[in-house]
C-alpha cells in the first residue's frame, strides 16, 4: 500500500512580482502522515490553500487522489477534509447544525449526516456540547469541532493547517492523540506546523520549507542524524567573549563532525557525542552549559536561520 | 460522500475566470444556510424589514394623503402602497446582501469554510442571491399582506405582487453583491446607501408620479431598477397590466441577469488570487 494520494510537481504560486511557493515537488503517501514545517511566511498556508483549491496554481502540476486540482475541483475536495488555519465556524449555527449545514455542502443526507455527526463528537469529546452555541466552546473544542467538519464527508485525505496553534497543552495533546488515532484508522494526514514537537511526534515524514522552497525533506529521525547529529551542547558565552575565544577553550578537543555554530550570547555545538566536550570545560570555571539531544527544532533553526520572522 | 462516479468535470471547471458561471443546485445549500440562520430571528428581521415602510405608508400616505387627495385618480394611500412593496422589497435584499452577506464574506469566514466543500464560488453568490430574492419576497409580501388588510389588495392580480418582490429583491441583491465585493469595509456601504438607494427610494415613482418630473429627470428615472419595478407594482394593483408593464418587467429581468453576472466576476475577482 504505497499509492501515492497527493503528489505536487514544480508546484508554483506567485502573487504580482512575489513567489509565495517556488516550484515545490513532493509525494505523499497512502496512510502515512506528512508534514509541512517552516517559519511564518515560508509559503506553507500557500501549499495547503492550493491543495484545497482555495487558491489557484500559477504553474507545475497538482495532483490529489490521482486528479489534477483545479480541473477536478468538485471532485477532489468531496474527497478531502479541510481544517484551516483560522477558525471559519458557522458563528450563526449551533454545533450540531453547523455539521448538518456543512454535510448538506456536501450532498450527504440528513439521516447518515446525524449519525456521522453523533459519532464524530463523541469521539472527539463534544457529545455534550451538540447543542452550544459556536461562541460558547473552548478554543480547543472549536478546533476539535473543526476537525470533526473536517471528517464529515469521510475523507481519503485530510489537511491540517496549523491544528493546534494557540492551544494550551492539554487541548493540543488531546488534538495529537486523536490524529494519531484517525491515522491508525487509514486517513491519510498531511498537516502544516511550525510547532517542532508537533512534527516530531506526529509526522512520519515531512519537508522543512523556507521562502517558498523544500530545504529538506525526510522522516524526523533521518533529518535530526543528518542535520544536528545526536548531541548538541549549548555554552553561554561570557561577557565580551567571542565564539572563538570560547573554543580556545575547548583547546580544539572538540570530536569529528563538530559543528560550531554561534548566536547573539550561546554557541552551539552540534556533536556525535557531547560528552568528550563536556570533559573539556573545567567543572570550576563557573560557565552555563547545557548538554541534551540534538531535536527537529536544532534541524530547523540550522537550515532556515535563526534571524526573526514577524 | 463519494460522489456517484459520473463524468469528469470539463478541465475549465473551477477555473478563476470562466465566463459562464458554474452553478449547479447545490446553490440551494447555501440559500438553506441563510433560511436556516434567518429561522432562529425572522421576527425581529420582518419587524426591521417591515417596520420602516409601514410608517411611511401610515404617515405619508394619511397624513400627507389628505394634502395631496388623490393622485392618478387614487387616494394618495393607494398610490402609495404598491410603490413601498417594491422599496421594502429592495431594502430588505439590500440589507443582507451588504452589510449580510460582508459580514459572511470577510469577518465569519463563512465563504472561506463552504469553499473547502465542494460548492464553488459563484454558486455561493448564487446562494446569496437568491437568499437575497427571498428576504425579498417575504418583506414584499408582508406589505401585500398588510394592504390587503386595509383593502388596497382586493384583485386576484394581487398575488403577482409576490414574484415580483422576488424579482426586485434578486436584483437588489445582485447589485448589493457588487457593492459587497468592491467594499473595503462596512462604511463603504454608507456611499452606497447615501448615493445609490436613497435617491432610488425618493425618485423612481413611489412617492410620486415619474411624469411630473422635467424631460431629464425622467430620462434618469428611467435607469433606475426600482422605476421599472414600481411601474409593474402599480399596473398589477390597478389592474392596468399592459404591453408597457411587459416592456418594465423584461427591463427588470436583463437587469438583474446582467447584474448577477457581474457580480460574480466581481466576487471571484475579490476572493480567488
Amino acid at each position: 500500500m504505497t499509492d501515492i494520494v497527493l503528489s505536487a510537481s514544480d508546484l508554483t504560486k506567485r502573487y504580482g512580482s512575489f513567489t509565495a511557493v517556488d516550484g515545490i515537488s513532493f509525494d505523499v503517501r497512502e496512510g502515512e502522515c506528512f508534514g509541512f514545517l517552516g517559519p511564518n511566511g515560508a509559503g506553507k498556508t500557500t501549499t495547503m490553500r492550493m491543495i484545497t483549491n482555495h487558491v489557484p496554481v500559477t504553474e507545475g502540476s497538482l495532483t490529489v487522489l490521482g486528479m489534477e486540482v483545479m480541473a477536478n475541483a468538485r471532485e477532489v475536495k468531496s474527497r478531502i477534509g479541510v481544517v484551516p488555519q483560522d477558525n471559519n465556524l458557522d458563528t450563526d449555527l449551533r454545533v450540531l447544525e453547523n455539521l448538518l449545514v456543512y454535510s448538506r455542502y456536501h450532498a450527504i443526507d440528513r439521516k447518515t449526516a446525524l449519525e456521522r455527526a453523533g459519532e464524530l463528537l463523541g469521539f472527539f469529546q463534544l457529545g455534550e456540547h451538540a447543542q452550544s452555541p459556536i461562541d460558547r466552546l473552548s478554543g480547543g473544542m472549536q478546533r476539535r469541532l473543526l476537525i470533526v467538519r473536517g471528517l464529515i464527508n469521510e475523507p481519503e485525505l485530510l489537511i491540517l493547517d496549523e491544528p493546534t496553534t494557540g492551544l494550551d497543552p492539554q487541548a493540543r495533546h488531546v488534538i495529537w492523540q486523536k490524529l494519531r488515532a484517525l491515522k491508525s484508522q487509514g486517513v491519510t494526514l498531511v498537516l502544516s506546523t511550525h510547532y517542532m514537537e508537533e512534527a516530531e511526534r506526529l509526522c512520519d515524514r515531512l519537508v522543512i520549507l523556507d521562502h517558498g522552497r523544500i530545504l529538506v525533506e525526510g522522516s524526523p529521525k533521518e533529518l535530526i542524524e543528518k542535520h544536528a547529529g545526536s548531541d548538541v551542547v549549548e555554552i553561554r558565552l561570557e561577557e565580551g567573549e567571542s565564539a572563538g575565544d570560547c573554543m580556545k577553550v575547548l583547546d580544539g578537543q572538540v570530536p569529528d563532525k563538530t559543528v560550531a555554530e554561534c548566536s547573539a550570547d550561546t554557541l552551539y555545538l552540534y556533536a556525535p557525542d557531547g560528552g568528550k566536550i563536556l570533559d573539556q570545560i573545567p567543572i570550576d570555571s563557573g560557565r552555563t552549559v547545557l548538554r541534551r539531544r540534538a531535536t527537529l527544532e536544532d534541524v530547523f533553526l540550522r537550515l532556515t536561520g535563526r534571524e526573526l520572522r514577524e | 460522500m463519494r460522489e456517484a462516479a459520473g463524468p469528469r468535470q470539463p478541465v475549465t471547471a473551477g477555473r478563476a475566470f470562466r465566463m459562464v458561471p458554474d452553478i449547479t443546485r447545490r446553490a440551494f445549500t447555501v440559500w438553506f444556510r441563510d433560511a436556516k440562520v434567518w429561522a432562529t430571528f425572522y421576527k425581529a428581521s420582518l419587524i426591521g424589514d417591515l417596520g420602516e415602510p409601514l410608517l411611511y405608508l401610515v404617515a405619508m400616505g394619511w397624513g400627507l394623503g389628505k394634502l395631496v387627495g388623490t393622485v392618478d385618480g387614487v387616494p394618495f394611500i393607494e398610490f402609495l402602497a404598491p410603490g413601498l412593496v417594491c422599496s421594502t422589497a429592495m431594502y430588505a435584499a439590500t440589507f443582507e446582501c451588504t452589510f449580510g452577506a460582508f459580514t459572511r464574506m470577510t469577518r465569519q469566514k463563512t465563504y472561506d469554510a463552504i469553499l473547502a466543500s465542494p460548492l464553488s464560488l459563484d454558486e455561493i453568490v448564487a446562494g446569496e442571491v437568491l437568499w437575497g430574492g427571498t428576504k425579498g419576497f417575504f418583506s414584499g409580501g408582508a406589505m401585500i399582506l398588510v394592504m390587503a388588510l386595509f383593502g388596497f389588495a382586493g384583485s386576484p392580480l394581487a398575488l403577482l405582487g409576490l414574484p415580483l418582490a422576488f424579482l426586485i429583491g434578486l436584483l437588489f441583491a445582485c447589485l448589493s453583491m457588487i457593492v459587497t465585493a468592491k467594499a473595503p469595509s462596512y462604511d463603504f456601504f454608507s456611499y452606497y446607501f447615501t448615493l445609490g438607494i436613497a435617491p432610488m427610494f425618493l425618485f423612481s415613482g413611489v412617492f410620486f408620479p415619474i411624469q411630473t418630473l422635467p424631460q431629464w429627470g425622467r430620462t434618469l428615472a428611467w435607469f433606475l431598477p426600482l422605476t421599472h419595478g414600481v411601474n409593474v407594482s402599480r399596473a398589477i394593483f390597478t389592474g392596468t397590466v399592459d404591453l408597457v408593464t411587459a416592456a418594465d418587467l423584461a427591463w427588470l429581468l436583463v437587469f438583474s441577469a446582467g447584474a448577477f453576472l457581474v457580480s460574480v466576476r466581481a466576487i471571484r475577482k475579490r476572493l480567488v488570487m
